[in-house]
């Protein structure tokens, strides 16, 4: 079996920020290579990986995706050395403060995340959270050398390092979605000494954070007869309300919702009942804010599933997410995948 | 006008082996209370230089190192050992728990951070709800830290009610700067270590070490009772507030500034510093040459708050490295001001008469 924990910590100490997903996607072509039949590189730059199935052709196929791209900051201005910056992606800029950063300027500058003083930000935040526009980053180096290293448009990526926790977690920035990828990655593992009847497309997509590009335009270009999106969910745990997360260490969710093909749903739930693999059911009744909201409406339409894998505090960089989870829903995927049959589609009906 | 006398004593110098040694110091783990990883350390340095060595009932370290010659002034330096942190208190069960800071941290600066805990280092983090769970309103709201839990992933029995808690920072050099957790004040326990291996001879050099700094000075108050010196001059790390104002208007209020040298007190929160050291450093910083500020006067406080009310009183001051970002997880400070800092101190000693108390004007 795949190591994947030295894959994942790897992928965790990369940046790649939606847009500039190169930082990352060697790394994952370099672990898909031994596992696929072909590798691939969209027009926006989504890895695609190949692994053909034995069915003859011409054969279905099955998309799973799991974005690459993660979340960060860009500069926007340089005062007296300290850099300005707004966000790429979702980010609450209460988590910012005191955080090490990489300034991706014509070398990696360290640097740190400062709120200043209140007498020093405008009256009317004197109280309450500093918003992101007032927020600085020092390099600790001095105005001339950040003036000649730094550019307005250069790209800051968080700089925690990926730890294991005690109670077998992994924390990290980009777990989300970097988790997926591993469990996209277990899943081929495993597929690599298991007959099966239907082509595998793997794809690491683009963009997801921001305009879900990756999952549209791979879904269009690849327009496989079914898709699967893996995406982080948001786990129990200290600040988030029960009712809209989901245990951690439990297994992956299967989303249930307008977002998700029924048929495929129900043969997921089945298969994982049958397989005693634990799940969570998570009910989605509007935008699951996953690449299955793209690929569900690509071209003439696909039957998506959306698979979650909790996680917590997510879109902070200390996201944590069970070790376990990831096992299970590469075990799970694998396990789906390898009893597809020819004639699985037409179980993809509707009921009524 | 003051000569340098003494052309073959030589000023410390700030070297790789001193970097090496702060970066040890910073990142070891001492909560108030708890500051056995750093008094190891210090122990460790201080031993082959010290005529006397010892760790007294709260923990401080108090070393003297003697002069030769008669009359001597008894010198007394501090630096304090401590960081502020946090404590676990309520163990909330699989891994979670609520805590306390110990010592001045404004909760905002724990959000989404990696921590350790206790005696074995074990990692946590302290984490925070999801963007998406949020609406605009609730991200304008400060944080609270009956918000906020350290959670070291689910499992039961790894930390305890009582463990301390630090931030996980490690240290690194960033060109001209220096970039770790508790540069407050490990910056003056370096310089203070630094001092006990070349103090000057005419002097008695009592060095204390002390603890509980964050928590009310309380160190220090019975180290200088013990020591019953002279005079005492407090070595700690001042924050610098030096960031540019939002409307690019001058920053009148900036307390100390980065790459401006050592800051010397005059006045802060808790002491009004002793105007003949004021003098003996301002004087001595310009016979060598050496860039030096005037800490803004303002709030804030050093262990010079207790030692100058100790016994019948103690003639004391502080002289500061300027930092940036201290009690927050990662703390920046400039390599020269450290040097010059510790360069002006070593003149200063080295410049000290056995008569300075009797002959300058009070």
């Amino acid at each position: 079996m795949i190591e994947f924990l030295p894959f994942l910590k790897n992928l965790l100490s990369a940046s790649g920020l939606s847009g500039y997903e190169t930082a990352v996607r060697p790394q994952i072509e370099q672990a898909w290579a031994p596992l696929t039949d072909q590798l691939s590189i969209s027009r926006l730059g989504s890895l695609h990986g190949l692994c053909r199935g034995n069915a003859a052709e011409p054969r279905p196929s099955i998309l799973l995706s799991a974005h690459m791209d993660a979340i960060g900051l860009m500069v926007t201005a340089i005062v007296e050395g300290y850099l300005r910056v707004t966000s790429i992606g979702g980010i609450d800029a209460r988590v910012l403060p005191g955080q090490l950063v990489t300034v991706h300027g014509r070398e990696d500058l360290p640097g740190v995340v400062a709120s200043p003083e209140r007498r020093l930000l405008p009256k009317h935040v004197t109280e309450g959270a500093v918003p992101l526009e007032y927020l600085l980053i020092d390099t600790g180096r001095l105005p001339a050398e950040v003036e000649k290293l730094v550019r307005i448009g250069d790209l800051v990526s968080f700089a925690q390092e990926p730890f294991e926790t005690v109670g077998e977690t992994l924390v990290g920035h980009s777990l989300d979605n970097r988790a997926s990828v591993a469990v996209v990655t277990v899943c081929l593992d495993e597929l690599k000494n298991r007959p099966h009847a239907w082509d595998v497309w793997a794809v690491a997509s683009v963009q997801e954070e921001v305009s879900l590009g990756g999952a549209f335009t791979s879904g269009y270009q690849l327009r496989p007869s079914l898709a699967v999106a893996v995406d982080v969910t948001f786990a129990n745990g200290p600040g988030s309300p029960s009712h809209k997360t989901f245990p951690m260490g439990k297994g992956p969710t299967l989303v249930w919702g307008p977002n998700v093909h029924p048929a495929l749903f129900k043969a997921f739930k089945e298969l994982a009942e049958r397989l005693e693999i634990p799940y969570t059911l998570e009910v989605a009744p509007r935008h699951t804010g996953t690449d299955g909201f793209a690929l569900q409406v690509v071209g003439e339409g696909i039957p998506n599933l959306v698979m979650g894998i909790p996680l917590r505090y997510m879109h902070t960089p200390v996201e944590m997410v069970s070790l376990k989870d990831i096992t299970r829903a590469g075990r799970l995927l694998a396990e789906f995948i390898a009893q597809l049959d020819e004639h699985f589609m037409e179980k993809i009906m509707w009921e009524d | 006008m003051m000569t340098k006398n003494n052309p073959e004593f030589r000023l410390p110098r700030i070297g790789k082996a001193q970097i090496s040694l702060l970066e040890r110091l910073s990142n070891a783990c001492a909560v108030s209370g708890d500051e056995g990883e750093v008094r190891k350390i210090v122990m460790e340095q201080v031993k082959p230089y010290a005529d006397d060595v010892k760790v007294d009932a709260l923990g401080n370290v108090l070393v003297t190192r003697r002069g030769k010659g008669v009359p001597r002034l008894k010198v007394m330096l501090a630096a304090h050992m401590d960081e502020v942190g946090m404590m676990i208190t309520v163990d909330e069960d699989d891994g979670i728990y609520r805590f306390e800071v110990v010592g001045g941290i404004d909760a905002w600066k724990l959000v989404g951070k990696p921590i350790l805990i206790g005696k074995d280092h074990v990692p946590g983090v302290i984490g925070f709800k999801p963007i998406h769970l949020t609406d605009a309103d609730e991200r304008k709201k400060p944080v609270s830290l009956d918000n906020l839990r350290i959670d070291t992933g689910p499992v039961t029995g790894k930390v305890k009610v009582g463990d301390r808690a630090t931030f996980a920072t490690r240290f690194i050099q960033l060109g001209p700067s220096l970039r770790g957790k508790a540069l407050d004040d490990r910056l003056g326990i370096a310089t203070l270590i630094e001092l006990v291996r070349t103090a000057p001879p005419q002097i008695d050099l009592q060095a204390a070490f002390t603890v509980q700094e964050e928590n009310g000075l309380r160190g220090a108050r019975v180290a200088s009772y013990a020591f019953d010196p002279d005079l005492a001059i407090v070595l700690d790390s001042t924050p610098a507030y030096d960031q540019p104002t939002w409307d690019d208007t001058e920053n009148t209020s900036y307390n100390t500034r980065l790459g401006a040298g050592p800051a010397i007190y005059v006045a802060d929160g808790a002491t009004l510093s002793d105007p003949r050291l004021v003098q003996h450093l301002v004087q001595t910083a310009e016979a060598y040459d050496i860039p030096y500020q005037i800490r803004q006067p303002g709030s804030g406080g050093t262990d010079a708050g207790a030692i100058h009310k100790q016994r019948a009183g103690i003639p004391s001051i502080s002289i500061s490295v300027p930092g940036r970002y201290h009690h927050s997880p990662a703390a920046l400070a400039r390599l020269s001001d450290w040097q010059h800092t510790l360069t002006l101190v070593a003149a200063a000693l080295l410049q000290l008469k056995p008569d300075f108390l009797t002959t300058q004007e009070r």
